[in-house]
């Protein structure tokens, strides 16, 4: 019962951050709609079990992701806000009816393919259980996934550089108008 | 399992489908790129679901392996939308039409 009470204030919380992630007008309130889900999702982790992937989610997109968003938002700081004059390609209302009728797809074969609940024991989805698993048979994406946050670390590291202005691209720091001359 | 499964099924495939939504409609970079991280949570949320209803920790690996990209993804991501906002002075998706010819 106690858990029912607390899926349903989790499910509202969730779907509050997530239509404030994408109608907020600000970024920054985007970005803290977010964290509401995620934080919601990462109880809801616990109520399924997972008790490893709701502290990485805490720690990693919480603690890790959002982060970085909201750093971006504060460097972009408010010449980041859209153009809201401009007509949008696909209309709202459009775009609105067709992720309906696609979430409606989405909920009926989900739920028609969800198989009858296992029974397991109190060590489901403890860092000991997951580890085993990620040490064992998952070894080698596991470290194929070390690589690929080298990759990452690299590639920031050399889009985050300043280059000097390469014959053909932008210079850095032309005005729209400018970039808008080239680019015609 | 207190929660019957079909009502978290429905919460994840709410959340994809409004970071579907948000992705067509918004024209901010940053917004699309929120929008993106909605949905990969809604996969990760099915995915647990579908471990806990299986009883196999197999796909809680897999959604480690999905917060590892996306920690990749939104590192290079940003970092794309921060150099499009220095060359473009804009994170408006519509105006990135460089490539258009």
């Amino acid at each position: 019962m106690a858990g029912a009470v607390l899926f349903t204030v989790i499910a509202a919380l969730a779907l509050a951050g997530g239509v404030g992630v994408i109608a907020s007008r600000q970024p920054v309130h985007s970005a803290l709609s977010l964290l509401l889900v995620l934080g919601s999702l990462a109880v809801d982790y616990l109520l399924l079990g997972a008790q490893f992937i709701a502290v990485l989610q805490v720690i990693i997109y919480a603690g890790a992701i959002v982060v970085l968003f909201v750093f971006i938002i504060m460097l972009l700081h408010a010449r980041g806000e859209e153009d809201l004059t401009r007509r949008a390609v696909l209309p709202p209302a459009a775009a609105v009816s067709l992720g309906a009728a696609f979430g409606l797809v989405l909920l009926i074969v989900l739920a028609g393919i969800a198989p009858p609940p296992a029974a397991v024991d109190a060590r489901f989805g403890t860092v000991q259980n997951v580890g085993r698993i990620l040490f064992s048979r998952f070894l080698l994406p596991f470290e194929a996934a070390s690589v690929l946050l080298l990759i990452g670390m690299v590639g920031a590291v050399a889009l985050g550089k300043r280059l000097p202005a390469r014959s053909g691209s932008l210079p850095r720091g032309a005005s729209p108008a400018a970039a808008g001359e080239l680019r015609r | 399992m207190i929660v019957p499964p079909p009502y978290q099924l429905a919460l994840s495939a709410v959340l994809f489908t409004l970071g579907m939504v948000g992705v067509l409609v918004r024209r901010s970079a940053l917004i699309v790129f929120m929008s993106i991280e909605l949905m990969l949570n809604a996969v990760n949320l099915a995915l647990i679901i579908f471990a806990r209803l299986r009883g196999s920790e197999d796909a809680q690996v897999l959604v480690f392996f999905v917060l590892v990209v996306a920690a990749v993804e939104v590192v290079i991501g940003l970092a794309i939308i921060v150099d499009m906002f220095r060359s473009q002075d804009t994170v408006d998706v519509d105006e990135a039409d460089l490539l258009k010819g």
